[in-house]
């Protein structure tokens, strides 16, 4: 029946692409096979949210508020104000969930990546498959909250079309930062701690209240947060105007990813290649 | 090239507690290895250390002629591992953890969609390829970890006690497809705990204890060299062993006092058995059995392979 293995070798290598690249992808691939119908659930309360908190606070709270003066001068509805904000805070939270429980679940309790490591994939390669994947995710909710932005006037479709990258760049930064912080993580109850944390950024970040109305050290302490960097990028995006500050905010979210990235390689390494 | 395994000296060190203390192993392409050892013999860690996911802390070690700090996606792209607890993938069916594995070798998906059927078919699981893998049996699983090694047609394959825990059923068809890889010139390297896996599977063994190697050779070698032809095992109903082993000196060449039982190492186990009766010693039971890795084990250490 089987004439198996060795006769057969050398019939698919050499056409096969290989790299880092290719190898990350294969990680990625994994994860997309297996979504099942259950997984759906997850990733739809996961995208409610943001909304939830955009019909509330920014349209029922803001009805209270009225307009809100930015600091260039102009007017805008405080619904305006706060949308760019929960799509930033939508592109952080999709990018942790996936990288902080499920990936340290599948580090620990799956011992996934140990299969991984005994073929030609990398510690760094896994780490870069998992975010790309925690992109998919977060683009998924970024680009359906965006139509909903498009569809209440919130911003218009082209600003739209600009915002979606800069959620990829945050869910990059906040999935790496999220991995990085996995791999020091020892139990499911340090996850308490990163929800905390988490939720601290939500409300303080820029996010409700333009960090001006702050003192100047709570101010300073806010803008070298992740999310106020992501929130300032988004806002600009959807409100204008864009200048060298969201050139720092880029350059902020870039070096995230580098050093989480790096991070999260080195000590995946550490934990799994003893 | 036909050294696929080339150690000198390799050992491996976690923190201050040696593992692997300085071992020599060569292995051959179409040979089938194994390091026989009791538990934390360090059989495991040289696995990995083989399988280039551990880091030698020194000596030399080459897989493949390449150098595994240097080359380990090279060199893994070519292995198929066995790893001692299943790592499948729960959250795939049968036939999607072969799929999804071949794909981390850069497998293109028709080809290993191709080749998880022939694997499945081959391990006997076909009915069960659509199943998620937690409802199969222990033996199952550890078949489809075989499968999910051989998904690269690898040149050589690492086995880290492929059938410990397993029914004696479920441990023979593990062996029988083994014995198949081996016929099918794939080399094997297998590490076990059981003499008689050992045996069956082995062209060559080393004998492994607290890190190092005790003694290397064919079964068939080891045996003679470290063993009698036949073994007589006496069972004396007492509390203890021991008085009986001084009535017993002078019989045979060597012999071994277990807490329940004489071991005699004898030519001839029938003389022997005769001559213990001559002697008016009255063991409650006699078996006259060959001598196995398992004597062999014991005359290097002293101690017996499985507790
Ligand atoms: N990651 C590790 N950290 C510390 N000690 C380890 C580690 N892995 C194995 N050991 C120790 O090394 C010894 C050899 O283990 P192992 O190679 O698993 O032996 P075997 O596979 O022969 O049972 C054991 O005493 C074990 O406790
Ligand atoms: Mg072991």
């Amino acid at each position: 029946m089987v004439s198996l293995v060795l006769p057969r070798l050398a019939s698919w290598k050499g056409t096969v692409f290989e790299g880092s690249g290719r190898r990350a992808a294969s990680v990625t691939e994994r994860n997309i096979s297996c979504l099942r119908s259950m997984y759906w659930v997850v990733m739809i309360s996961g995208f409610v949210e943001p909304v939830l908190y955009l019909f509330s606070i920014g349209i029922g709270v803001g009805a209270l508020i009225g307009d809100l003066r930015l600091p260039d001068g102009r007017l805008v509805g405080y619904a305006e104000f706060v949308a760019p904000a929960m799509l930033a805070s939508a592109a952080m939270t999709g990018a942790l969930s996936e990288t902080t429980f499920n990936f340290f679940g599948k580090m620990k309790f799956m011992r996934l990546y140990e299969g991984m490591l005994a073929t030609p994939i990398r510690p760094i390669e896994i780490a870069l498959g998992e975010l790309a994947w925690a992109m998919v995710r977060g683009v998924l909710y970024s680009a359906a909250f965006l139509v909903i932005m498009v569809a209440l006037d919130l911003t218009t479709a082209m600003r739209a079309l600009a915002m979606l990258p800069a959620t990829v760049l945050v869910g990059f930064a906040f999935g790496a930062l999220g991995m990085a912080t996995s791999t020091v993580i020892r139990s499911w109850q340090d996850f308490d701690l990163i929800a905390s944390a988490q939720f601290a950024l939500f409300l303080f970040s820029g996010t409700f209240v333009p960090p001006g109305h702050y003192p100047a050290p709570v101010r300073w302490l806010i803008e070298v947060t992740p999310l106020y960097r992501s929130v300032d990028l988004t806002r600009a995006l959807s409100l204008g105007p864009v200048g060298p500050r969201q050139l720092v905010d880029v350059l902020y979210l870039l070096a995230l990813l580098a050093v989480g990235l790096t991070l999260a390689g080195r000590r995946m390494g550490k934990m799994l290649c003893k | 090239m036909d050294k696929l395994i080339h150690a000198h000296g390799l050992i491996k060190r976690f923190g201050d507690f040696t593992a692997v203390d300085g071992i020599d192993v060569e292995v051959r392409r179409g040979e089938a290895f194994g390091f026989l050892g009791p538990n934390g013999a360090g059989k495991s860690s040289t696995m990995r250390m083989i399988g280039c996911v551990s880091p030698p802390t020194g000596g030399v070690l080459k897989i493949l002629g390449l150098d595994p700090r240097r080359d380990g996606p090279k060199i893994r792209a070519r292995l198929g591992v066995c790893p001692q607890l299943d790592n499948l993938d729960i959250e795939l069916t049968v036939r999607e953890n072969l799929t999804t594995y071949a794909r981390f070798f850069g497998i293109p998906r028709k080809v290993a969609r191709r080749r998880a059927d022939e694997l499945l078919e081959f391990v006997q699981l076909a009915e069960r390829a659509d199943s998620k893998v937690e409802p199969l049996s222990g033996g199952m699983k550890r078949r489809l970890t075989i499968a999910r090694a051989l998904v690269n047609e690898p040149e050589m394959v690492l086995l880290d006690e492929p059938t410990t825990g397993l029914d004696p059923q479920a441990r023979h068809l593990v062996w029988e497809r083994l014995f198949r890889l081996k016929q099918q010139g794939v080399t094997l390297v297998l590490t076990t705990h059981y003499m008689d896996e050992a045996e069956q599977l082995c062209d060559r063994l080393v004998v492994m204890d607290g890190g190092r190697i005790a003694a290397e050779g064919s079964p068939r070698e080891l045996i003679e060299r470290y063993s009698t032809r036949e073994v007589v095992e006496l069972r004396f109903a007492a509390e203890s062993q021991e008085p009986y082993a001084e009535k017993l000196a002078g019989l045979g060449e060597r012999l071994e006092v277990l807490p329940d039982r004489v071991l005699l190492y004898v030519d001839d186990g029938d003389e022997a058995t005769a001559e213990v009766q001559r002697r008016s010693l009255m063991p409650a039971s006699v078996l006259v059995r060959r001598s196995s890795l398992e004597d062999v084990f014991l005359h290097l250490t002293g101690r017996t392979l499985v507790d």
